[in-house]
């Protein structure tokens, strides 16, 4: 179970959002079929610090960026998605 | 099946004896050095490395194989699953494959000399609504089209069968009927990797526990050497048979893999008096139970909502778990859960594993087993094994190359795969 900050509602249960994985930087529109093939399936997956896509369903319904460690699932940074993410 | 002298007998003859005498017995595998070369280094000792080391020495006469466990053997996901094993799945590429585990299991305690406690006592998915109860009719054809035993039920036969089940139609999810696979059953696991590990080791192969892969060294497109923790060693073929770090594994070689790791939870009861024998899966209710040869209740859920490495649990989840397991069971109410434990999942977009070669010579990949990969131990154990030894990949397992992802020709194992065990 986490606690996640929402900059938005404050401090949630995790039930009330909906996971969106890693967050990813969507390819020009130009870019070949194998970055979109990429894009699409292949996962960083990483074991430590992440930067993943969070939808505040039961609550703001904004989505959110959270930078969370998935070895621990101690959570640093929660921001709104349109403020990007690093 | 040839067996080194080594390997003592577990015979009921041999038994007694030693019984009798007071024999010591010998250390089950060995603890070897770590070899300068090997032939084939196999990351990952659960089931699925252990078989595969099994089978190339058993099936090929490959024995220089390195096994490299970065804990001890069976401490990953061959040791936290709830030990099921079937094979009505809904494709056809699916049902072949896990038809022959189911057959490999039948006579693997033979095999292996090892009793593994395989009870085929039936497999039962219940069906709460219309949409599963079609579904459910569409896996038994395909599964009877493969000579595989898979009918629907109704839910007096439901009844009749496990007689301790709430078929009325007062729960929130009623049982409407369910798709019963006589064959399926349960094992027990910690057998499986021993039993495997035992043969593997009498025919000699080197498992090497307590030893991390730190390192794999692939100048020029081509697997060389292995960095471990306790030192390097040459090799041509690396096989990465784990899962949570499957990832990681193949990111020392540069290679990307589809998946996201999750926790998946499990639980077990107090032991009681047998009183469940089929294996109970209500896809709805992301549950399943059953019940072990000691008699505890085991059950499983479906994947954390959110990708971690971690191996912790959760409260909400064992509420949310005994909540569904009373609903399909009322009369369990008073049992009270021993502990609960959680497995890495590597989840692929289709349900499907990866198992063949990368861009990358002599690195295979036997990963991406989401939440079915300890029935698959054998069978996978056996086509990797063929497949590194010839050189070509089985048919078997050709539909669950990584490549597929690429010519977007996904396996579309989802519904019969996603909870359901």
């Amino acid at each position: 179970m986490l606690l996640i900050v929402c900059p938005h509602c404050g401090p949630r249960n995790n039930d009330e959002f909906a996971f969106g994985g890693e967050a990813s930087s969507r390819p020009g529109a130009d870019a070949s079929p194998d970055i979109w093939r990429s894009y699409l399936y292949d996962r960083a997956n990483v074991a430590g610090w992440q930067t993943e896509q969070w939808f505040h369903v039961s609550g703001c319904r904004r989505f959110l960026n959270i930078e969370r460690n998935t070895i621990t699932n101690e959570i640093r940074r929660v921001r709104d998605a349109s403020e990007g993410h690093d | 099946m040839k067996r080194s002298k080594r390997s003592v007998s577990y015979s009921a003859l041999s038994l007694a004896k030693r019984g009798i005498r007071k024999a010591d017995w010998p250390r089950v595998w060995r603890h070897p050095d770590l070899a300068r070369n090997y032939d084939v280094v196999i990351v990952g000792g659960g089931v699925h490395g252990l078989a595969t080391a099994y089978y190339l020495a058993r099936n090929h006469g490959v024995t220089r194989v390195a096994v490299m466990e970065k804990s001890y053997i069976g401490s990953g996901g061959s040791g936290r699953n709830t030990a099921i094993v079937r094979s009505n799945y809904l494709t056809p590429e699916g049902s072949a494959f896990y038809n022959r585990s189911v057959k490999l299991y039948e006579r693997l305690a033979d095999d292996l000399n090892f009793n593994i406690m395989f009870e085929q006592r039936g497999h039962m998915t219940l069906a709460h609504n219309d949409s599963s109860l079609r579904t459910m009719h569409w896996r038994a054809e395909v599964n009877k089209l493969q000579g595989i035993e898979s009918e629907v039920i109704d839910s007096g036969d439901v009844k009749r069968l496990v007689p301790v089940m709430d078929v009325s139609k007062k729960p929130r999810y009623p049982i409407l009927g369910a798709l019963w696979h006589p064959p399926g059953g349960i094992v027990r696991h910690d057998a499986v990797v021993w039993g495997y590990a035992r043969a593997a080791d009498s025919l000699g192969v080197h498992i090497h526990q307590d030893t991390e892969v730190v390192g794999i060294d692939a100048p020029d497109g081509q697997v060389r050497a292995v960095e471990t923790s306790r030192g390097r060693v040459e090799t041509p073929v690396v096989i990465n048979c784990t899962a949570g770090w499957s990832t990681l594994i193949a990111d020392m070689v540069g290679v990307r893999l589809p998946i996201t790791t999750r926790p998946l939870q499990a639980a077990v009861t107090e032991p009681v008096q047998p009183f469940l024998n089929p294996v109970v899966v209500s896809g709805s209710l992301h549950v399943y139970v059953s019940q072990t040869a000691r008699g505890e209740l085991v059950f499983g859920a479906s994947v954390d909502p959110f990708s971690a490495y971690s191996t912790r649990g959760s409260l909400d989840f064992t509420e949310g778990l005994a909540g569904h397991v009373l609903e399909l069971m009322p009369p369990l109410s008073g049992m009270r859960m021993l502990r609960q434990w959680a497995g890495l999942c590597d989840m692929t977009p289709d349900f499907g594993p990866i198992i063949g070669p990368t861009e990358v010579g002599g690195f295979f990949l036997d990963v991406g087993w989401g939440t079915y990969g300890f029935k698959a131990g054998p069978v996978s154990g056996e086509q990797v094994a063929a497949m590194v030894a010839t050189g070509s990949v089985p048919p078997l397992i050709a539909p669950f190359g990584l490549d597929r992802f690429a010519r977007g020709d996904l396996t579309a194992e989802k519904g019969a795969a996603a909870v359901g065990h």
